[in-house]
Parts: structure tokens; C-alpha cells; sequence
């Protein structure tokens, strides 16, 4: 295999070692990488790379398989899966090919939708690194992926929210606090999502109790989840609790999932456990995914591929499993793996491109740290071209401040700037729902009312003496 | 609840009449019972100016938390004061600034090599192993060490003296630019049966001084995480000081009796499902 990747530019003569080389160094620059020393070593080298990457065939990942056949079941379920006749339409294409047809007026929505089981992961991250950011917006547009349980997400035009009432110690009116406040911003149509603060089974099925009690209340057309490991969700189906949808954060390499203490036979397992509860409406699509660029270099589970291609085989995990939602939280990790706001930015649009050309009904946590080199305009940045990439949902919380997990994300007014600025709106059964609370005004999901309305106020009605 | 610093919003609401064009949420009495952002109010759908700057500033302080270098000199007079010890021994990771050290975690957990010559020195003063070594890392925070490393210490040092093991800890060190795992370097250095590292964490938005406490038996380096017991968020409006230190003090007895640490070390301190005043689900939504 050495020497088989060469580029000749001028009289210099460029070789990479291997096809991990080559795509790590063709990846625009990102600290992990960085980290995990398979960067580019100059910028030169890093378009050459992309120029030897361009005038590679498709058919290549097909052969020289990036993480061995033999050693994990991504690359199992990559290689098994792939539809040969799906992958027709672009058998003869180098990846540069690949880019100037997804540009194409020939790629259609239609043609684009029937293409995804014929593309792999790895077609997908080497075609991403040779896009623009605007590349990458204007074909994610094109790919239209959706998914349903009491509400149909995904359908163009719309964007929906997580709600996300976390609460550092789980207080239950804490957290129906947080959901008061995101209801009333018209926040909550993908998911009512808690990341528990005390993660085991008991305090799972207490939270999931809570919030199936709310959406039956106030007849909600939406779902809820609580974010614990998928062998708890399972044993909390066991004892009978109103799960919704199963939740897992899933990483791109055998090993990073091992590391997160699961595998596919797992997820199959506790889908088939969700799916026979029936509890959806509209759709059964039943699980929740979380996947983020730099999990396997941080599990030590990276074959020493670059971050974003391990990235884009985690969609393969999810793809499988028919997810509603999938979420790239894409600067929780922190500074060593995304540094600053250019950095997140970048890998926001990949994240979102190669899900949705994988067929993969992906939203974005558009988040950063507070060790990051990052604020609140890189976020609004990145929310802006995600909402007109056609991101099917983001998060929301109040004032964008994740007081549990102590990371910044989008919050309930965000999500209404970026639904008013581009026209976009929620869910239609969820809108529908606005409109009969009287939530939003004159049927318009983008002016609040102002008044509160009457079952709500009921509710406050209701609350215990403060002392306050 | 809510012991809320003067950085978060406060919870007065703006005089009638004051906030041209912002539209009050009816529900502020709900602030009373999270720290979450709610009831923030609205300029057309937007933040309004006070509620705005507001966050601008917590972020702002949350920024300098993790660029603030932690003063040695000042802790360690802390120590020699308030502690009755020798001054903590002074070491130093592999990353030598801020930004390097946002960037290379592994360098992070690292000694250098002038640290590693002084931590041999101590160890060969005795041969016999301690039982374990208190190790303080500026990590993400330094403004949580300042704050309430000492007072952590003296509060872990009152548990263990009424304990019912003999606890014979090694000489006390401070490490500058360090992550977690360095606290495994220090500990095979010192021949401690246990470390206890004593980190500042991230700073969040509301919490730029909190504390994270992570315990290692056997502490040897390129051990991995899983083999780590943590105590998170310890600070005053968190998980109070003293309550940590007894929670350090349950962990570290079981680790003894179990010799290992880590998730087959369940702690069981504290009862599995955080119960508040209800045994049901309910809440105003649904009352």
C-alpha cells in the first residue's frame, strides 16, 4: 500500500503513506488532530493533500479500508450494508468528481435520498474536506432527512428545539420550571431532553415518570427523553417506565463505544425494547443519538484516523438504528479537540453535511466552554448557517446557560431569532399545538402572545409558598 | 436554592415602565426555585439589554477564571497559617503557559523534570509507603483553589483524625498547569498507597470557584479515568465543603478495604435517587 498515494506539484513530489494519512492530512486544521499528531505539517501540504484526495476513485474506500474488517463492527456494518446499486450513480467518480455533481443541478433531493445507502462514511468525510463552508450548506439543503414519533421533524422550511431543563440536582420543580419557561418560547418540539444530574436507573425512571406526566397534561405532540445510558434505559423499560426514546452517545470506532460501554447489539436490543412499547403517534422513529468530533482520540479508540472522519462513521452506528434525532455536540469537548469559534464552526457544517448526505436526521448542539477560545457570536454565527443548511434541530435552554453541565448552548430566545430571521418554523403538529395555547399569536408562530396563557397560568396558580 | 452571586441576574424585576419595548415574563416567581436563566423577559423575541449584558459578564468572569495563574506564594502561606504544616512542595506540569496547556492535555498531566527530581527527593527521605498523598492542581480554575482547597483540607484532615484508621499522609504538594492524571505521577513518586487530587474545574456561567475532588488507589502513571472515583462541584452554594470532605473520607475507607478504586467503587454515600420532599413526580405543572 506505501507509496500507492503521490502528488506531483511542480518538480515536488508529495507521497502519503496510507489512506489515514492522506485524510488526516487533507482535514482543514483543528487542534485535535493536532493533538493526536496527524496533522498537516504545513498549509501546503494540507491542499496538496486535498488535491491527491480530489483525483482519488470512490470505489478506493470500498477496498482500502480505513479501520480493518476483521477488528470492529463499524467497519462491519459500513462494508455490509453498502447498497452496490444504490452506489451506481457515482461508482466512476474520484471524491473531486463527487463534489462538483453534489453541487450539481443533477443532484436533487430525490436523486440525492435514493443515493444514501450507497455512500459510505468515509466517501462522505473525504468529499466534506475538499468542501467550503458554503459547499457544505448549500448540498446539506439538498438532503432533506425525516423522522417522526408524535411530531414529523426535518420537513424543509422547519427547526426544531430540544428543550433542555437540566438542573444540578435534579429538583423536580427546578426542572418543570425550565420547561415552563421553554414551552412559553415556543421551545420543545424534537424533544423535552434532561441530562440527569445522578445517572442510574431510579432517578431515570422518576424523571421519565415527571415528564410523561407533562406532555400527557398539556396534550404536548412532542417527546421526551432522559440522556442515561442505554443499559439503564433498557432496564427501565423493564420496570415499566414511559420511555419515549432511547438515548445513547455513540462514537465511530468499536472501541470508542466499548469505551462508552455498549455495542451495536446493544442499541438493536434496546430499540426493539422501545419500538414494542408503541407509544408514538406519527412515526416510530425511537432513538436519540449524540455523537461530537474528538470522542475516539479521546477514548484512545481513533486508529489514528483524524477526528472528522471518525466523526462521519459514527453516522453509520446511527443510521442503522433509524433515529429521530441525531446530535453533534459540537464544542462540548473542549479546546484540545476544537479550539476556537472558527474551529467549531467548520466542524458544525461537516458534522451536519455528512450526516444528512448519510441520511442521518442530524441537529447540532451549538455550544462551546468556557475554556474554549469562543462566545456568543460564534455562536450565533454558526446557528445562522446551520439554520440555512437546513439543520433539523438545535437546543434550547434558558438564556443559554447550561447550569448541570456548565457549558453554553442555544437557548429559548436564540431559537426564535434564527426561526424569525430565515422564516423557518417549528414542527407542524407542534405549532399547531402553539397556536391552540395560545402560546404564539394570530396564528403566527414567530410573535409570542402577551398574555400568559390560561393553562399556564393555572399552573402558577399552583406553585408552593417560596417565603419570597 | 438560590444563593445567588451578584453576577446572575438579579431578581428584581425592571420598574414598570423602565425597559422601553421589553415585554416581562409573568413567571419570574419561578426563580426561586433554579438558578436557570428563566423568566429573562423579551425585545421582540430577543434578550433585552440588561438580561444581555448580564450574561455578557458572567461569561466575562468565567474567561478570567481560567486565565487567573494561581498565586503559590499566597497558598502557601494559606497552608503554613491556617493548616499547621510545612508550605506544600511547589511542582510544575509539562506545559509551561495557559495556552499551551488548553491545547496538550497530555502535557498536562505530566511532571517536569525538575519537579520529578524534587518529588524523588521527598519520597527518599522514608521508605515506608504513606497512605496517602494530598495533591492540589490549579486545573481549570484557579480561583477554586484560592477559594477552598484549604479549607477542604483542613475539613478532609478533622475526618480522618476521628477516623478509625491511621491515615499517615505525605508532605502536601501543589502542581501549576496540571490536569488530573498528573495527581497519579505525584502519588508513585511519593509512595502513597492513595492520592487525592484537589482541581479546580471548568468554570460554568454561575460556578467560576468550584472544586472537583478525584481519587486514585494505587495511583500510578497512564492509569486511565475509569479507575478514578470523583466528588464534583464542591463549593459553597454546591455540594458544602464539610459534606465533601465526609464523602472523601467514605470513598478513600473503601478504597482501603477494597484496594482499588474506580467504577467497581460504587459510592453508596448517598442515597440513589436524589429525593427532595416528595416520593412522587409531582410539580405545579401537574398538581
Amino acid at each position: 500500500m506505501s507509496g500507492r498515494y503521490r502528488y506531483t506539484l511542480g518538480e515536488r513530489s508529495y507521497r502519503f503513506e496510507s489512506l489515514a494519512e492522506l485524510m488526516a492530512k487533507a482535514t482543514p486544521a483543528r487542534s485535535g488532530d493536532r493533538l493526536a499528531g496527524v496533522i498537516a505539517e504545513s498549509a501546503e501540504q494540507r491542499v496538496v493533500a486535498q488535491m491527491a484526495l480530489a483525483d482519488l476513485p470512490l470505489a478506493t474506500f470500498l477496498e482500502d479500508l480505513l479501520v480493518p474488517y476483521e477488528e470492529d463492527e463499524i467497519t462491519r456494518l459500513i462494508v455490509d450494508r453498502h447498497d452496490r446499486q444504490a452506489f451506481e450513480t457515482i461508482s466512476s467518480f474520484t471524491v473531486g468528481d463527487f463534489r462538483n455533481w453534489l453541487l450539481s443541478d443533477d443532484a436533487t433531493p430525490e436523486v440525492l435520498e435514493a443515493l444514501r445507502p450507497g455512500i459510505t462514511p468515509e466517501m462522505a468525510a473525504a468529499v466534506c474536506k475538499i468542501m467550503r463552508n458554503q459547499d457544505l450548506i448549500l448540498v446539506a439543503r439538498k438532503c432533506r432527512v425525516r423522522s417522526a414519533f408524535r411530531n414529523t421533524i426535518g420537513l424543509a422550511g422547519h427547526l426544531s428545539t430540544r428543550l433542555q431543563p437540566n438542573h444540578p440536582t435534579d429538583d423536580l420543580t427546578g426542572i418543570a420550571a425550565s420547561i415552563f419557561d421553554g414551552l412559553l418560547y415556543g421551545n420543545g418540539d424534537a424533544v423535552i431532553g434532561i441530562n440527569p444530574a445522578t445517572d442510574n436507573v431510579a432517578q431515570s425512571v422518576k424523571l421519565l415518570h415527571m415528564l410523561d406526566a407533562v406532555i400527557r397534561k398539556y396534550e404536548i405532540p412532542t417527546q421526551s427523553c432522559v440522556l442515561t445510558h442505554v443499559t439503564n434505559t433498557l432496564e427501565a423499560i423493564e420496570q415499566g417506565a414511559p420511555v419515549d426514546l432511547v438515548f445513547q452517545s455513540i462514537g465511530g470506532t468499536e472501541a470508542t463505544n466499548r469505551g462508552f460501554g455498549f455495542g451495536l447489539a446493544e442499541l438493536a436490543e434496546a430499540r426493539d425494547a422501545a419500538l414494542s412499547l408503541k407509544r408514538g403517534s406519527v412515526g416510530d422513529n425511537v432513538m436519540y443519538f449524540e455523537t461530537g468530533q474528538g470522542s475516539s482520540l479521546s477514548a484512545d479508540a481513533h486508529h489514528g484516523l483524524d477526528q472528522q472522519t471518525c466523526e462521519a462513521r459514527a453516522y453509520a452506528v446511527a443510521r442503522e438504528f433509524k433515529p429521530l434525532l441525531v446530535n453533534t455536540v459540537v464544542g462540548f469537548i473542549g479546546p484540545e479537540y476544537l479550539f476556537d469559534g472558527k474551529e467549531i464552526t467548520r466542524a458544525g457544517l461537516e458534522d451536519h453535511f455528512c450526516g444528512k448526505l448519510l441520511g442521518v436526521p442530524m441537529g447540532c448542539d451549538v455550544c462551546y466552554t468556557n475554556h474554549a477560545e469562543a462566545d456568543q457570536n460564534d455562536m450565533d454565527n454558526l446557528l445562522t448557517l446551520l439554520g440555512v443548511a437546513g439543520c433539523n434541530f438545535v437546543m434550547g435552554i434558558p438564556g443559554s446557560d447550561d447550569i448541570m453541565l456548565n457549558y453554553q448552548t442555544t437557548s429559548f430566545h436564540d431559537a426564535l431569532y434564527v426561526r424569525r430571521a430565515l422564516g423557518l418554523k417549528p414542527a407542524p403538529e407542534f405549532e399547531a399545538w402553539l397556536e391552540h395555547m395560545e402560546i404564539v399569536r394570530d396564528g403566527d408562530s414567530q410573535r409570542l402572545s402577551e398574555r400568559l396563557p390560561q393553562a399556564f397560568a393555572r399552573s402558577l396558580e399552583r406553585l408552593p409558598e417560596t417565603g419570597s | 436554592m438560590s444563593d445567588r452571586k451578584p453576577s446572575t441576574p438579579a431578581d428584581t424585576p425592571a420598574a414598570a415602565g423602565d425597559d422601553i419595548g421589553v415585554v416581562d415574563n409573568p413567571w419570574q416567581g419561578l426563580r426561586a426555585f433554579t438558578d436557570a436563566r428563566i423568566g429573562l423577559g423579551r425585545a421582540g423575541i430577543s434578550l433585552p439589554t440588561q438580561r444581555m449584558l448580564e450574561f455578557q459578564l458572567a461569561h466575562a468572569q468565567a474567561k478570567d477564571a481560567v486565565h487567573w495563574p494561581l498565586d503559590v506564594a499566597a497558598l502557601s502561606e494559606q497552608v503554613t497559617d491556617t493548616l499547621d504544616i510545612d508550605a506544600p512542595l511547589r511542582l510544575h506540569s509539562r506545559a509551561s503557559d495557559r495556552t499551551e496547556y488548553l491545547q496538550r492535555p497530555d502535557l498536562g498531566r505530566r511532571l517536569d523534570e525538575d519537579s520529578r527530581r524534587s518529588l524523588d527527593e521527598t519520597a527518599d527521605a522514608d521508605g515506608s509507603p504513606f497512605d496517602l498523598a494530598l495533591v492540589i492542581v490549579d486545573g481549570l480554575s484557579a480561583r477554586a483553589i484560592e477559594a477552598h482547597a484549604v479549607n477542604f483540607v483542613a475539613a478532609l484532615t478533622r475526618e480522618l483524625e476521628a477516623d478509625e484508621n491511621d491515615w499517615r499522609c505525605a508532605p502536601l504538594t501543589v502542581v501549576e498547569q496540571g490536569r488530573v492524571a498528573i495527581g497519579d505521577e505525584v502519588g508513585e513518586a511519593l509512595n502513597a498507597r492513595a492520592v487525592l487530587v484537589l482541581i479546580g474545574e471548568r468554570p460554568g456561567l454561575s460556578s467560576p470557584d468550584s472544586l472537583g475532588l478525584y481519587l486514585t488507589w494505587a495511583p500510578k502513571r497512564g492509569i486511565s479515568d475509569a479507575q478514578r472515583n470523583c466528588i464534583s462541584n464542591v463549593r459553597p452554594e454546591g455540594l458544602k465543603i464539610d459534606a465533601a470532605a465526609a464523602r472523601a473520607r467514605y470513598l478513600l475507607n473503601e478504597a482501603r478495604r477494597l484496594e482499588l478504586s474506580g467504577v467497581k467503587l460504587k459510592d453508596r454515600s448517598e442515597d440513589d435517587v436524589i429525593d427532595h420532599d416528595n416520593d412522587d413526580t409531582g410539580n405545579f405543572l401537574t398538581y
